[in-house]
Order: structure tokens, then C-alpha cells, then sequence
């Protein structure tokens, strides 16, 4: 696997993805004019909604599926039309599709095999991939005698052992409980370490996604709504829909008028008008991340803060915070998360009624549209 | 008789094995299936020509039944025709059930329907058409052995590879997709993902069509008969033709015979089968 860390770092990105469409019986797209670029030893995820096309356009990448428009370019070379067998790429199914009549030697020995690599060569890979991924003395151990998270482990080794440019991960942890999930997601980022090679892997858990990759793009019907590093999609999700499926926010609908250079008038309801960092005009959203919502008893004087009268409805405790709704008189209740900084029971509880100041900065306000 | 004992525990509603009812018709049913099969194999060891009354034990229809050499001839036939069709169904049954498993084309469901076909045709008229069909295309008759059975042979492949087909295709049903993508994505070329994934996965499917086919080749009757000439007589033909003389103890003891035979086969199949889930479980 060293070969692979050590491979020259170019510009070139490792896999470019340009205009792909895949159209599924000449009606149903299920992957609409993409354009990607995955760097050279990066972790990318896809993200995204079931029905979103992520596993369509993996799919394409591994050469199961062909594009109906556009190019997939692979290390320089298109790929779009080659056939699985013969692309420097490899998968990790989301079954782990172990090969059950194998044992775990015999499982990860098999792609070295169609490349008829010396059988000296096969034992020494086999065994240092297996050290890898941790399963070095469970190499003659057949599958159905392993749990699923060695079972993983197999697949992985398997995929890796093979030294691809790309190592290709469809929902990986998807059947694993959630202590393991936990574990395997710290244990993929540390092996992508390890290895260097170019992960990409499909999602549709955000906080997976979030923990592990380095950029993230996030898909809807078919198209790519951002593609950016987890922060960036968190704190300036490019729309609503991202802002929306990452994490939890308030949005309340407002008219954006351009007010300057980089900023915007916006009139909301209950809220009135305020001036804020953004180009977006018309029809917009006003979006605050539960987090960012401070609770006062008496207004606030900061002049750099949005700031309504709410009444405590539905409260849930969560221990470290609490997820409170406030009405504000507005159709969609806004909710704030409270950190509970306090042993005092008195001043985190809150009870239903209740009157406070809602506010946050202006700075964590987003304008959204689409 | 414990069936009949009141029980002091009440019978639970799921209780079904405790129930008198169910217990007196599983009964009934073993019965019926066995006591003749019992019977059979009984009366094949009774001292007596006419064979209706027990008149002491024997096995000299035994021996007699080894020393009937058309007997034999036929058994051989019988085994031969078996074997061949064996070979043959379950080669057809598997590629055929790989293509109806495996891929879309049009007139699929047409010709997953004609393929199926022999299985609801009436024996009897594939018997007709077969003999009609052989005759009318002139198969030459009379060659040596073992091609003078070739006619008998392509008829029961025919009608056994059907069978064989939806046993595989039903075993492939159960196979992962992925496990093939899988195979061909560290490289494997399409006939490599065939031998090497998804034959092992179809083998118990394999192991029961081959089963299936060997024992319906084996104890057909009514095909065979209007294929068969006087020089490829089979081993149920035989004893039909037998039997139309006088039942004696000499065809109990070949009907006996026979499903020894065909119990030998089934447990090797099942031992086979049981070896290799074995072998799959847990490494040995």
C-alpha cells in the first residue's frame, strides 16, 4: 500500500466528473448535468436524501452503470465506457458482499488472483492487509463466523489489497449498530490516513459524513447542491435545501431587497426589517441554527442582534442542552437549543408559557433562497 | 394410548402437536403413504409364487432376481439412460435458469412459459408426440449400446431439464447481486464471476435439480414406454411387462430394489449437501 501514499501529489484531480446525466429508461434522471472534481487523497462524500442519485453516480465511478451524457475521467483517463474489471478502482459494497464459500484469506486473495499475481506476492499483500484492518489472525475464519463489523473489515481489506487509486464506499456503516458505526467511522478516517488513497465514499447520514470527510457534496433529485468542506456546509450551506438537510435550523420566510454592496434589506414578519451580509433578493428565507439562539428575560440592548418575544411551548431535555420551541407568532414555532451550563435545576427548566427575549447575532444569520 | 390420555396441562392455542385432530390426520396420512411401500418390501421376502398370503421368509426372489439377465439388461438400460439424463438436465436446467435469472430480453416471459411447458404437458401425450416425433424424423434405431438408447435419453432430458431449471432458479433467488459485482469489480471477468461466485452459490440448487432429474429419468414410465423398443426395454417397463404375467415376490423384490436406489442416492445428495453447508459454516 506504500507505493500509493507516496504517489506524487499533482494538481490533477484523481477523478473528474463533467456533465454526467444517467437517464433510467428514457424518462427518469436519476442523475442530472453533474460536475465534480475529487482530489488526490481526499476523503469525499457524497450526501444526500434516498433517490438522490449519490449511489447512481457511484455506480458510474465502479463502471456498473454507464453515463447517458458526459465523461467520467479517472486519473486522466476516460473512463466513462470501461468496464469494472479493467478500472483502477475499487468498492466496498454495502452488503460487504463477502464471498461466503471463501475464507477471509481466499476472500482478499481474490482480485490479487485475477491479476494473476505470483502466489508469494498474494500471501505477503493478503497478510499485511490484513494486519490493516486488524484481522490478522482470523485469516482461515470463514464468513459466517464473523461479526459485521469483521466482516467490514474484510471488504475493506479486500478493496485495499488491490492498491486502487479510488476506494469506493457505499454506505458502509449503515448495517453496523451504533457503537460500532462510531468506532468503524474513527477507524476509516484513521486507515484513509494510513493508505493515502482517494476515498469516496456515499452517504445518507449526515453526521457520517460530517465526522469523516474532508468535502462533502451534497445531492438532491439528481443534482449537486454544494460541494464544500463540513464546515462550510454547515455554517454557509448554499441554500435551503442544504441548510435544511444539514443539522437543524429555523427558517422564517421574508422579501429581500439589495441594499449595498453585499447586502440585503429583508422584511420578515415578526421580525421586521434588517440589514444583512448576502446577494440573494426576492422570496428568502431567514435561517438560524438552533445553537445560535441566546434566551433573555429582559430585551437585549445589543444593536447587533435579531430580536422577537417568544413563549415557551415544547421543551425537551437532552441533558447537556435543552431543545426548547418558542412562539413567536409566526406559523413555524423557532426552536433553540439551550446549553445547560448550570447544576441549577431552577434556572434550565423551562415551563410551558413562559415569556422571554429570543435573539441571535446578525452575523449568524443566513439568507437563503431556492 | 397416550393421544388419547387427558393431558393435565392445558393445550395452548399454538399447541397444534398436542391436538388430536392434527395428530389422527398426520397418522392417517403416514398411513396411507407408507403401509403399501412397507408391505411391498415385506412381501418381496414371502417363500410363496402367487404372493397373497405370507408363507415364511426367503431370499430367493432375490437371487433369482440377479440371475434374470433381461431384468438386468433393463436395470443397466435404466441406470444409463439415468445418468446421461442427469448430466444433461442439470447443464441445460442451470444455463437456463442463469439466463432467466440474469437477464431481461423480449419474449422472455414466452420463453420462460415454453420452457416450463413439459412440466404441465400430459405424460402421456409427450409420450405420443415423442414416439411420433422419432419415427417421423427417422431416428435410427437398433445401433449399438449405448446409442440405442439415445431416443429414450433426449426424451427424458426433455422433460426432467425443466425441472431442474426452476430448483436452480429458485436457489438463485436468494443470491446476492452484489457478490458478482463485487467479484467483477477486483476483476473478474464475466465468466469468472460465473465459476467462481455464482456456481458456488447455485451448488445446493445443482446438487437437488441433478437429484430431481436422476429419479424422474429413473422410474418413468410412460415415456419411456412409447420410446422404447423391443431391444431398450428400462426397468419399470419391465416389471410393468412383469406384472402383466402374475405379481410375484421376484417384482417386490426389484420395486424393493429400487428405492433402496433411490433412498442411496437421496441421502448421498443430502449428505453431500449437508457436507458442504458444513464446510461453509464452519471451516472444517
Amino acid at each position: 500500500m506504500s507505493d500509493t501514499a507516496t504517489a506524487p501529489a499533482t494538481g490533477e484531480p484523481i477523478i473528474r466528473i463533467e456533465n454526467v446525466s444517467k437517464i433510467f429508461g428514457g424518462t427518469v434522471k436519476a442523475v442530472d448535468e453533474v460536475n465534480l472534481e475529487v482530489q488526490r487523497g481526499e476523503f469525499f462524500a457524497l450526501l444526500g436524501p434516498s433517490g438522490c442519485g449519490k449511489t447512481t453516480l457511484l455506480r458510474m465511478l465502479a463502471g456498473f452503470e454507464v453515463p447517458t451524457h458526459g465523461q467520467v475521467i479517472i486519473d486522466g483517463h476516460d473512463m466513462s465506457t470501461v468496464a469494472p474489471n479493467k478500472r483502477p478502482i475499487n468498492m466496498v459494497f454495502q452488503s460487504y458482499a463477502v464471498f461466503p464459500h471463501m475464507s477471509v484469506e481466499q476472500n482478499v486473495a481474490y482480485g490479487l488472483k485475477m491479476d494473476r499475481c505470483p502466489a508469494k506476492e498474494i500471501r505477503e499483500r493478503v497478510a499485511e492487509a490484513l494486519d490493516l484492518v486488524k484481522l490478522g489472525s482470523l485469516g482461515k475464519r470463514m464468513p459466517d463466523e464473523m461479526s459485521g463489523g469483521q466482516r467490514q473489515r474484510v471488504a475493506l481489506a479486500r478493496a485495499l489489497v488491490k492498491r486502487p487509486s479510488v476506494l469506493l464506499l457505499d454506505e458502509p456503516l449503515s448495517a453496523l449498530d451504533a457503537k460500532l458505526r462510531e468506532a468503524m467511522q474513527l477507524e476509516l478516517v484513521r486507515l484513509q490516513k494510513t493508505v493515502g488513497i482517494t476515498f469516496v465514499i456515499v452517504t445518507h447520514d449526515q453526521s457520517e459524513a460530517l465526522s469523516m470527510a474532508d468535502r462533502i457534496a451534497v445531492m438532491n433529485a439528481g443534482t449537486v447542491q454544494q460541494v464544500a468542506a463540513p464546515t462550510t456546509l454547515y455554517e454557509a450551506p448554499a441554500n435551503r435545501f442544504v441548510a435544511d438537510f444539514i443539522g437543524k435550523i429555523n427558517m422564517i420566510e421574508g422579501d429581500a431587497m439589495k441594499a449595498g454592496e453585499g447586502e440585503v434589506t429583508v422584511t420578515a414578519p415578526g421580525i421586521g426589517e434588517v440589514t444583512l451580509a448576502g446577494s440573494e433578493t426576492g422570496k428568502v428565507a431567514l435561517a438560524v441554527r438552533p445553537e445560535k439562539i441566546f434566551v433573555a428575560d429582559n430585551e437585549p440592548a445589543d444593536p447587533n442582534v435579531i430580536k422577537v418575544k417568544g413563549k415557551v411551548g415544547e421543551v425537551a431535555y437532552f441533558g447537556s442542552y435543552s431543545n426548547v420551541f418558542f412562539d413567536i407568532g409566526l406559523a413555524q414555532p423557532l426552536q433553540a437549543d439551550i446549553s445547560n451550563v448550570t447544576t441549577d435545576v431552577e434556572e434550565i427548566t423551562f415551563t410551558a408559557g413562559e415569556e422571554y427575549w429570543v435573539y441571535w447575532r446578525k452575523a449568524d444569520t443566513l439568507v437563503l433562497s431556492g | 394410548m397416550s393421544i388419547f390420555k387427558r393431558n393435565p396441562d392445558p393445550i395452548g392455542p399454538l399447541d397444534y402437536s398436542r391436538r388430536f385432530s392434527l395428530r389422527f390426520t398426520v397418522g392417517l396420512t403416514l398411513f396411507f403413504l407408507y403401509a403399501p411401500i412397507v408391505g411391498l418390501i415385506v412381501f418381496s421376502f414371502n417363500d410363496s409364487r402367487r404372493n397373497v398370503v405370507w408363507r415364511g421368509f426367503t431370499t430367493d426372489y432375490y437371487v433369482k432376481l440377479f440371475n434374470n439377465d433381461a431384468l438386468m439388461l433393463a436395470f443397466g438400460n435404466s441406470l444409463t439412460i439415468a445418468l446421461f439424463t442427469t448430466l444433461f438436465s442439470t447443464v441445460l436446467g442451470a444455463l437456463t435458469a442463469y439466463v432467466l435469472w440474469r437477464y431481461r430480453f423480449p419474449g422472455k416471459a414466452i420463453y420462460e412459459g415454453g420452457m416450463a411447458m413439459p412440466i404441465v404437458i400430459p405424460e402421456i401425450c409427450m409420450g405420443v408426440a415423442m414416439m411420433v416425433f422419432f419415427a417421423r424424423i427417422g431416428w435410427p434405431s437398433g445401433m449399438i449400446w449405448p446409442f440405442n438408447l439415445s431416443a429414450i435419453t433426449i426424451a427424458h432430458i426433455a422433460f426432467s431439464f425443466p425441472f431442474a431449471a426452476i430448483v436452480i432458479r429458485a436457489r438463485l433467488e436468494s443470491f446476492n447481486p452484489e457478490l458478482a459485482e463485487c467479484a467483477r469489480d477486483l476483476g473478474a471477468s464475466e465468466f469468472q464471476v460465473f465459476r467462481d461466485v455464482v456456481i458456488p452459490h447455485m451448488k445446493p440448487g445443482l446438487i437437488a435439480g441433478a437429484l430431481l432429474a436422476f429419479t424422474l429419468s429413473l422410474d418413468d414410465f410412460v415415456i419411456t414406454f412409447f420410446t422404447s423398443g423391443p431391444d431398450t426395454v428400462t426397468f419399470p417397463v419391465k416389471i410393468y411387462s412383469m406384472v402383466r404375467f402374475s405379481v410375484t415376490p421376484e417384482v417386490n423384490a426389484a420395486s424393493t430394489v429400487l428405492i433402496l436406489l433411490t433412498l442411496v442416492v437421496t441421502a448421498f445428495a443430502l449428505r453431500m449437501q449437508n457436507r458442504n453447508n458444513m464446510l461453509g459454516s464452519s471451516g472444517h
